[in-house]
């Protein structure tokens, strides 16, 4: 700070800068560079989520402007929970979809990251061949996985198991509505767990191995260490990868989608947009079920904000740090971002 | 050094290489079983569907040919190019804006920064599902004038510009929180130096900041191209004619269309994965090592 030559004030924080200073055609320009990209989001993200929330509370049918729009209080909600014989199914199949990725691949992501940080060799190579789902889209994935593993006759997993169509133990992997959505979550789980991977790697690499060899100079097992010393230090991510996790759960939708949505695996994504899509066009009712996807969207979002902002505020705004919350962030939206 | 102690040394090493095999072996098999998907798409690809018929899809091919992969390229073009023309803008116009709001917020000490970082920071974690049905109802509305592409409808809804505006807004929030940690580290020397010389802002970002953000540019270049040649969502609800769907959402509609047996599939799925692969290959130092690396100093 001395050098720059920047005045400290006596409790030692920097004085801020103050922006009087500046001459008013560079605050036009600055409002300007900051007021377009916010109008955008005001336009375009803020404004449909509150008319999102608006129209929930309506029996809007699309039709004659949002004007047009009566109060009808909870009945959508009532709806939701009373009698939409698909809600109670989609929302079961989302915190399915969550448990999964969240007992299964990411564990197991978890211990490839672990594994792959022993500096073994070709770590690389087998980096890049665990990662490489992640850069397909879940719409392809769908596809390849549709056609390629779980068709019946031509398919990779009959052929290997025998359970063709022309098999007595025929296996219907889409079709089947008691398997299908764990066949679909196979391909979640399959890219899900390569990104985990790369999380925890950057994490791991930013563990402090002095602590570690201390602890197992001590003689502590290899199984202690991690439980005592690695995973505690590797809270930071796995609050990024818990919450990443939730999101991918509640975004779920282009693989279901892209197999047609076969009965066995309704989500909520999917009757929401059904709403503006599908056959019946019940504005209010998708938007209620939008707005459910809201609030529980934004505990998470909230959760994962301040703890970002919180360690950014801590950190020393160094350029490793910067590059941790790089690797956080792109995770955050790797996983589809916005796919 | 009592001999017990040598032995017990040399058994920790060799269990220790047993413990090496045995972890290469599970890694290895892992990656194998990761890529096993993708291998067989690309050898059922360059296998004609005669083969296939005669040895079945595990068997061993006795002709092998570029075919399915040429009947697929005489499809696809038109695709890549729809995908073109919504990606490169896109990715222009978001890295631009969140290199401005970045600035802003980074180099300057406004009141509203903070919050607006944070707004920025949570609106692209929202599930899409959240905001399309406002947008499905209003894209049809707002009018967009035939020079920018308003279409048949002359509004925003199934128009490319509609798809532009929408990731520009979805993904500026990502980008913008990078940017700004990023330019955070730069020195502040180098604003002083701007204003003695009497810089405006336009000329300090984009002749002094700007230049020295390329890294990090680099790095979520790849990565938004990633994410915008990914894009299935919007696509499929704010576009409705078939011809002007992007590569990815339009793989629903090439089954049964152009695409008629297994073989051809899979030719046409990897072609339509190849930019993301190819890039991903390519930038991998960016796409990873990039993300990575920098977390070992932390």
């Amino acid at each position: 700070m001395g050098i720059s030559g920047e005045e400290t004030r006596l409790d030692g924080a920097p004085r801020k800068r103050r922006p009087i200073q500046l001459p008013w055609q560079d605050r036009i320009t600055l409002g300007v560079m900051g007021g377009v990209p916010l109008l955008i989001t005001a336009g375009l993200i803020i404004a449909p989520t509150i008319a999102t929330i608006y129209l929930s509370f309506t029996d809007w049918d699309g039709l004659g402007g949002m004007s047009s729009a009566h109060w009808i209080g909870l009945d959508n909600y009532r709806d939701a929970f009373g009698s939409d014989p698909r809600f109670w199914p989609a929302v079961e199949h989302n915190l399915t979809w969550f448990v999964f990725l969240f007992a299964i691949p990411t564990p197991f992501g978890l211990l490839l990251a672990y594994l792959l940080d022993k500096k073994i060799r070709f770590s690389r190579i087998y980096q890049s061949a665990i990662f490489l789902p992640v850069v397909l889209s879940l719409a392809i994935i769908g596809f390849i996985w549709q056609n390629l593993i779980y068709e019946p006759d031509n398919g990779l997993a009959n052929n290997l198991l025998g359970t063709t169509t022309k098999s007595s133990d025929f296996i219907d992997w889409l079709g089947d509505s008691s398997i299908n959505l764990w066949s679909v979550l196979m391909a979640a789980g399959w890219r899900h767990a390569g990104y985990v991977m790369i999380l925890f790697l950057a994490g791991l690499k930013g563990v402090d191995p002095s602590q570690r060899e201390a602890a197992a100079i001590d003689g502590a097992s290899e199984w202690q260490v991690f439980r005592n010393v690695v995973f505690p230090a590797l809270r930071p991510i796995n609050i990024v990868v818990f919450v990443i996790t939730v999101i991918e759960a509640l975004r779920a939708f282009d693989l279901v989608y892209v197999v047609n949505y076969p009965p066995g695996t309704e989500l909520i994504g999917l009757l929401v947009t059904g709403s503006i899509l599908g056959e019946s066009s019940r504005i209010g009712y998708g938007s209620a079920l939008a707005t459910l996807l809201f609030l529980i969207s934004t505990v998470f979002i909230v959760v994962f904000v301040t703890t970002q902002f919180n360690e950014r505020e801590a950190g020393t705004g160094r350029f490793a740090t910067v590059q941790k919350f790089m690797a956080a962030f792109s995770s955050a939206r790797l996983r589809g971002g916005n796919r | 050094m009592s001999p017990t102690r040598i032995t017990r040394m040399a058994g920790e090493r060799k269990s220790r290489v047993s413990t090496s095999v045995l972890i290469q072996v599970f890694v290895a098999g892992t990656a194998i079983l990761w890529l096993a998907p993708v291998l067989f798409a690309l050898y059922t690809a360059f296998r004609p569907y005669s083969d296939t018929a005669d040895n079945g899809y595990l068997g061993i091919a006795q002709t092998l040919s570029l075919h399915n992969f040429s009947t697929a390229l005489s499809e696809l073009p038109p695709f890549y190019w729809n995908t073109a023309i919504i990606t490169f803008p896109a990715l222009f116009v978001t890295l631009l804006f969140a290199s401005f709001v970045a600035y802003v917020v980074s180099r300057y000490s406004f009141r509203v920064n903070l919050p607006l970082l944070v707004l920025f920071t949570a609106c692209n974690l929202l599930p899409q599902q959240v905001i399309i049905i406002p947008l499905f109802e209003w894209y049809n509305q707002w009018p967009l004038p035939q020079w920018l592409g308003g279409g048949d409808y002359g509004v925003w809804f199934d128009s490319y510009f509609g798809l532009i505006m929408i990731h520009i807004a979805f993904q500026t929030g990502f980008c913008t929180f990078v940017l700004s940690n990023y330019m955070k580290t730069l020195p502040k020397d180098l604003d002083e130096a701007a204003r003695v010389d009497g810089a405006g802002v336009i000329r300090h970002f984009f002749t002094i900041i700007l230049p020295l953000c390329r890294p990090a540019l680099a790095a979520l270049a790849t990565l938004e191209f990633t994410w915008i040649y990914n894009d299935f969502f919007w696509a499929a609800t704010l576009m409705t004619s078939g011809d002007k769907l992007p590569i990815t959402s339009a793989i629903n509609n090439f089954k049964g269309e152009f695409f008629t047996d297994t073989n051809l599939i899979a030719a046409g799925s990897l072609l339509i994965a190849i930019p993301t692969m190819a890039i991903y290959f390519a930038l991998q130092r960016h796409f990873i090592g990039g993300l990575t690396l920098g977390a070992s100093k932390g």
